[in-house]
């Protein structure tokens, strides 16, 4: 008999193999590739472009800059909300296609479970992120320079931490597929469109900026903004404080939930 | 034989409903011991119990020595699962599952490949690895399940219902793996069945599960005999039954004699091995018979025996009244 080895709450393999799994069937569902890039890009060309040929030196808040380049890392904010809140709400399908049991049973710590898919997931979302920074490029916006894009992978990662523990926790909650999608759409569209990923926060009247406040995307959108292009409504430490704790609150509220979670 | 399973008073309830009503065996190593009952009896709530997946409300369980709620990692390193849903991930291949499982089971890269190459090996599924779980038969889908639940070297195989859904091809075809793996690697398994031939095929030992009760524990064929013996009905060329059962009075093995439409009807100890014994009997009293058969009592008969019922009478009311009541607890969750 093999000596039972007392498992770490922190187990690596398990986390990378949950990890590589998610990598797999990301890479394996083309159409899931092709899609999450798509959405993204229809924004760009469709409401970014056209945009852009209107004079924008009127519109408060975007302080001269062209709309294109004012939306780009609202798109790119956008896709971190849809692909990590996915991401965190897919342990939905898991359950209801019996693979999660699987995973359940095997000697490891919940945590690590949920770590190593979170990882996996935001990877995922990270990648399609990029994407439409490399595309947004392609469309001619100018990015601010180097420490800028840097600064920007960080409020990416926070953004997408953020909103993978938001799914989780929805999908933990919810328990079962049904009403799924509706729930999903009710919560995520507005918090898209309230994000001001689409218009200046400044130029809205104050009951809706303050409807704005406390959106979290509000905050990852403003940062991604003032790190990418220069352009923010908000201090950038405001920006990192707020998705600092958003990110850390709700990624491990949805493990503790996950963890709670009955396997059948 | 030393116990691999000891299960004591084990009881489980869900809102009032007692799935599992104090149940108490004990299962030994290398065993294949079937839990036999209809669709909502309790065979699946007593595996969950077992493998750490529910907790049970009273009594206590031991696998491999391990206690089931307070030594779970212990438990869940020490057996393998084979779920009566699908369990799989259909979108990766069937050796990237494996790979997974192998992995979350702290499996060494080197150990791994070896012993992915031997599952793949002893279930027939080389191949067939790289062929997405989606693309595969539901048989073949089931090989892999088992293929990975027997990975990690357990020492008890858990099978919950595996041979549900598959065509009688397939059974037969995973009936004889299931052997295999007991034969080859010595593994204990555990299986739960509403099938009679399964139970009757596969099993050491059977326990009959009627509504969270064991109603009867023993080998089939001691249950079997439990319910009636073997019988034997014959007929000879020569219009004289009435001597040759004044002969066969003789016989001590023989308990009964009845004459039905001409033909005898004997219930025996024993089974195939009297047949020739028959037959030269009545060689030497110089008579011919011209037709013999003989038929066992089957698991069906015991079942009946027990409960009182057919396992299929069972099915049709009670699967729905179950299902029903696991939606609701579902939505509640």
């Amino acid at each position: 008999m093999r000596a039972i080895e007392v498992r770490r709450l922190i187990d690596p393999l398990p986390i990378y193999t949950m990890w590589l799994r998610e990598m797999k069937r990301f890479l394996r569902i083309r159409a899931r590739v092709v899609g999450s890039i798509l959405m993204p890009l229809f924004f760009l060309a469709f409401l970014g472009l056209p945009m852009s040929l209107m004079p924008a030196r009127e519109i408060p808040g975007l302080e001269g800059a062209a709309y294109l380049d004012f939306l780009a890392p609202g798109i790119v904010g956008m896709t971190l909300l849809f692909a990590g809140t996915m991401s965190g709400a897919s342990v939905i399908w898991d359950k209801e296609f019996g693979f999660l049991k699987e995973v359940l049973v095997a000697p490891v710590s919940r945590l690590s479970v949920i770590l190593g898919r979170s990882l996996g997931g935001m990877t995922t979302a990270m990648i399609q992120a990029l994407a439409i920074v490399g595309i947004a490029v392609a469309m001619g916006v100018k990015l601010s320079g180097v420490p800028g894009f840097l600064l920007a992978i960080l409020i990416m990662i926070l953004t997408c931490a953020a909103f993978t523990g938001f799914g989780l926790i929805i999908a933990t909650r919810l328990g079962n597929l049904e009403g799924f999608m509706a729930i999903m759409n009710l919560i995520v569209f507005p918090i898209f469109f309230l994000s001001g990923a689409l218009f200046p926060i400044q130029s809205m009247p104050p009951w809706l900026r303050y409807i704005m406040y406390i959106d979290p995307l509000t905050y990852g959108v403003d940062g991604l903004r003032g790190t990418l292009i220069g352009v923010s409504a908000f201090p950038l430490w405001l920006d990192f404080t707020v998705l600092f704790i958003l990110s850390i609150g709700l990624a491990t509220l949805g493990s503790y939930f996950f963890s709670k979670m009955e396997a059948d | 034989m030393a116990k691999v399973i000891e299960i004591d008073n084990l009881t489980k309830e869900f809102d009032g409903l007692v799935a599992v009503n104090h149940i108490t065996l004990n299962v030994g190593e290398g065993e294949i011991f079937g839990f036999l009952g209809p669709n909502g009896a309790g065979k699946t709530t007593a595996v969950k119990m077992l493998c750490t997946i529910l907790n049970p409300t009273s009594g206590a369980a031991e696998v491999c020595g391990y206690d089931i709620v307070r030594q779970r990692d212990e438990v869940r390193e020490c057996i393998g699962i084979v779920f009566q849903d699908r369990a799989i991930d259909t979108f990766l291949t069937g050796k990237e599952n494996l790979d997974f499982h192998a992995r979350m089971y702290h499996l060494d890269s080197k150990t791994r490949q070896e012993r992915v190459a031997e599952v793949l090996d002893l279930l027939d599924l080389k191949g067939k690895e790289n062929m997405r779980i989606n693309e595969c038969s539901g048989g073949t889908q089931r090989r892999f399940e088992v293929a990975r639940g027997f990975l990690n070297h357990p020492r008890v195989l858990f099978l919950d219902e595996p041979t549900l859904g598959l065509d009688v091809q397939a059974r037969r075809g995973l009936w004889d793996y299931i052997r295999l793996l007991n034969e080859k690697e010595g593994i204990t398994i555990i299986l739960t069945t509403h099938y009679m031939e399964e139970a009757d095929y596969l099993c050491h030992r059977v326990a009959i599960i009627d509504h969270g009760c064991i109603v009867a524990m023993d080998t089939p064929e001691k249950l079997k005999r439990a319910v009636g013996l073997n019988l034997i009905s014959l007929q000879v060329a020569q219009d004289s039954s009435g001597s040759l059962i004044d002969s066969l009075n003789q016989l001590a093995w023989i308990r009964k004699i009845e004459v039905r439409d001409g033909s005898l009807e004997l219930s025996i100890d024993g089974g195939e091995e009297k047949i020739p014994e028959l037959i030269d009997f009545a060689d030497s009293c110089g008579l011919v018979i011209s037709s013999i058969n003989l038929s066992k009592p089957s698991l069906e008969d015991t079942f009946l025996h027990y409960t009182g019922r057919t396992i299929r009478e069972e099915e049709g009311s009670l699967i729905e009244v179950w299902k029903a009541w696991m939606r609701k607890s579902g939505a509640k969750r």
